[in-house]
């Protein structure tokens, strides 16, 4: 018999008897995993998990935080132009909570298992998916006004109920993200609120910004039920909780009134109260539109990730720098404290 | 694409605030920084926008040791079953004041 005979059997013996502990750990933590989604607890990042759970909530998260990165540059190419120095400061801030947002975000990403920088990665090659909501170009002062309002608005509606997500560190990044969103929210209306109740101009500027974002805040919701395969296993985990169409229908409910206070319309004729329902009834939306921007036809997309690549690549030196010191900064340190026990 | 000094290759920070005089720091989140100072820094401009703060801690991830989470209940059991430790095992003394 040859050495390396000698060896593959015990070998074999061993890969099986790991495999079968493999099997039964999976059994195990299938169970422990079923009943805390049954309880309606929380998972957390070192419980185990059902590979497709980690998988899905690793795009739903990380797709989340690319759409709070590429969503500071609407907003961010108005800083320089806004009507006031207060305004500019109310603008600033709220690009930084973008910003803040997206880091949450990549945090509770990061706790299943995937780097940030393979996320980044995504982003920065196009393979990853973000809201196509940020594809569309503020034009106006008036659409700075009209994201605030009408995308974080919807954007409000669709994270509440995620803040109950099964997954721990995504609920609680959830929780922070909406308590600073109702601030956006607010400034979009009253920037919308001024515009209504000022020049002729003003106004129709304001009325122009919602016509243009009343479709495509509505599809943030995602596709009509019927067409959203993903929502249902979503649903049965315990991540999403209501169904696109529940949470879109809400979301109208909510913005009628709104809209009457600001005393502008929506763009619906068939927009009327339905008694029956108790809820709102509205026209189809352009689905086809929200397809096409889908798969990468917005009117921005090509330039929303051309200027993400660059602002990337531009500080890629402010990164550098700041490891260079830590690690000079460190060596330093290690040579005092040798000289230090040297002496 | 610049990958070598990308910030996932800087650390991974815990952060914990103390969210105002007579409480204990708590978890808040985590970053990434390339040290200590900066790691305080990026945790005040990430977790303390709105006053949530008057002091914050940073732990290097990496130096937190934990329970293994396969022992599920079974490290935590000893707890269970034993209700005497609380107040409210004993009820001989209801109606009776103060106690």
């Amino acid at each position: 018999m040859s050495p390396q005979n000698h060896q593959h059997a015990p070998l074999r013996l061993a890969d099986e008897a790991d495999a079968a502990a493999a099997r039964d750990e999976a059994e195990s933590g299938q169970h422990r995993f079923d009943e805390i989604i049954a309880d309606d607890s929380r998972i957390e990042p070192r419980d185990w998990m059902p590979e497709s759970y980690r998988k899905s909530l690793v795009r739903q998260v990380s797709q989340h935080a690319h759409s709070e990165i590429i969503g500071m540059q609407p907003e961010g190419n108005w800083i320089s132009r806004a009507p006031s120095l207060k305004r500019k400061a109310i603008l600033m801030a709220k690009v930084q909570d973008e910003a803040g947002h997206g880091l949450y975000l990549y945090s509770a990403a990061e706790t299943l298992g995937t780097p940030r920088e393979d996320m980044y990665d995504q982003l920065y090659s196009g393979k990853a998916k973000y809201s196509s909501i940020f594809n569309y170009p503020a034009r106006t002062w008036a659409d700075v006004g009209a994201i605030g309002w009408l995308v974080d608005g919807a954007a409000i509606v669709n994270q509440v109920p995620l803040c109950r997500a099964s997954y721990g560190p995504y609920g609680r990044a959830m929780v922070r993200i909406c308590k600073e969103e109702s601030f956006h929210q607010r400034q979009g209306w009253e920037i919308l609120y001024s515009l209504s109740h000022g020049t002729q101009e003003q106004r129709e500027m304001a009325q122009a910004a919602v016509d243009r974002f009343y479709g495509p805040a509505l599809q943030m919701f995602g596709p009509p039920d019927g067409d959203s395969p993903n929502s249902q296993q979503s649903m049965a985990w315990n991540i999403k909780r209501f169904t696109n169409d529940e949470l879109r229908q809400r979301f109208v409910d909510m913005i009628v009134p709104q809209v009457e206070a600001l005393g502008l319309t929506l763009p619906d004729p068939e927009l009327k109260w339905n008694e029956e329902r108790g809820h709102y009834d509205f026209a189809e939306l352009d689905w086809d539109e929200f397809f096409a921007v889908i798969k990468g036809n917005g009117p921005l997309s090509r330039q929303r990730l051309e200027h993400y690549r660059s602002a990337r690549d531009e500080g890629a030196w402010v990164r550098e720098a700041a490891v260079a010191y830590a690690n000079r900064v460190s060596q330093e340190q290690d040579r005092d404290q040798a000289a230090l026990i040297g002496a | 694409m610049s990958s070598s000094a990308d910030s996932s290759s800087w650390p991974l920070w815990e952060v914990f605030i103390r969210g105002s005089r007579g409480l204990s720091h708590v978890h808040a989140g985590s970053l990434h920084a390339p040290d200590a100072t900066m790691a305080i820094r990026n945790a005040r401009d990430l977790y303390t926008r709105r006053n949530e703060g008057t002091s914050v801690w940073v732990v290097p991830a990496e130096a937190i040791m934990a329970s293994d989470p396969d022992s599920k209940g079974g490290y935590f059991e000893s707890a269970q079953g034993k209700s005497y430790r609380h107040a409210t095992y004993y009820t001989q003394s209801e109606g009776v004041k103060h106690l």
